[in-house]
């Protein structure tokens, strides 16, 4: 394993912590892209969507 | 010689055997054009609608990377180069497998997408997040690095504190690894083919206002989007 790697590997991990909710830098990162890719999915467009008669058949 | 044959067959009436019901049902309820379907409703072209499909995509390569770490063992993908990538790839494959579940799942509850006869396309989509959720812990057990010493014993307090440490003992490494690589995977598997078939059986669950002006669509929306 590369020594930047294991390094990191055997520290403590980094946390944030406001009031009594306390979090690590990795689960907050994995939570706000989660949020970022769900408002993606919301807001971009579709590429190809065409309606093909409207009846949802 | 053919007609002796045919006066001792036994010939019960369709239906009447527990195949034939079973394959009345099956016909019934998942005929080729509803399980493998080459239209879709036009609402179904968002991004949001993708992300159950990039679920299984990312199972797919769990399970293929997990086979492989399986036959190679312990030793290869601890030391090996390329023991280490199949490894990474395990790893990261089930990052993307939860990040795009967690998605599906928010998607899912916005839309209240067990509108239409669909609870138990909900029920096993919760089940399978559930059961995943019991797969991913038990890989993180077997790690075998401090990292999972930490989790072990942290855990083997907390199941011990709501009374199942007895029968499952976390800190067992052999159950650990056989939960992980056999038992459960079959249940998140068998979860997960049987929510994809509800999904087939009762169609894309429409956005909540696409039958506003159809009240009659809306209570039929099993056979509108299928």
């Amino acid at each position: 394993m590369p020594p930047l790697i294991s390094a990191a590997l055997d520290n403590p991990a980094t946390y944030f912590s406001w009031g009594w909710l306390q979090i690590s830098v990795g689960n907050l990162i994995v939570i706000l892209v989660m949020f970022v890719l769900f408002i993606l999915a919301l807001v971009l467009p579709f590429p190809g969507g065409h309606d093909d008669g409207g009846d949802g058949s | 010689m053919t007609a002796e044959v045919e006066s001792h067959t036994v010939a019960p009436a369709p239906g009447d055997t527990w195949t034939g019901k079973f394959r009345d049902r099956v016909a019934r309820d998942l005929p080729p054009d509803k399980l493998l379907p080459d239209r879709q409703p036009s609402y179904v072209a968002s991004w949001i609608y993708v992300f159950g499909v990039l679920t299984i995509a990312a199972l797919l390569v769990v399970v293929a990377t997990g086979v492989v770490l399986t036959l190679e063992g312990p030793e290869w993908y601890h030391i090996s180069d390329v023991g280490h990538f199949f490894n990474s790839l395990h790893f990261w494959s089930v990052q993307l497998f939860f990040i795009f579940m967690v998605v599906h799942l928010w998607g899912k509850f916005w839309m209240a997408a067990w509108r239409g006869r669909r609870a138990m396309t909900w029920i096993t989509g919760v089940v399978s997040f559930i059961v995943s959720l019991a797969t991913a812990f038990t890989g993180y057990l077997m790690q075998t690095n401090a990292d999972s010493q930490w989790i072990t014993f942290e855990a083997k307090d907390g199941l011990n504190a709501v009374g199942i440490g007895a029968w499952f003992n976390v800190t067992n490494l052999g159950q650990t690894m056989l939960l992980h690589v056999c038992t459960l995977p079959l249940v998140v598997g068998l979860i997960v083919v049987l929510h994809v078939l509800l999904v087939r059986k009762r169609g894309v669950v429409p956005p909540i206002d696409a039958f506003k002006n159809e009240p009659a669509a809306a209570s039929n929306t099993a056979e509108v989007t299928s």
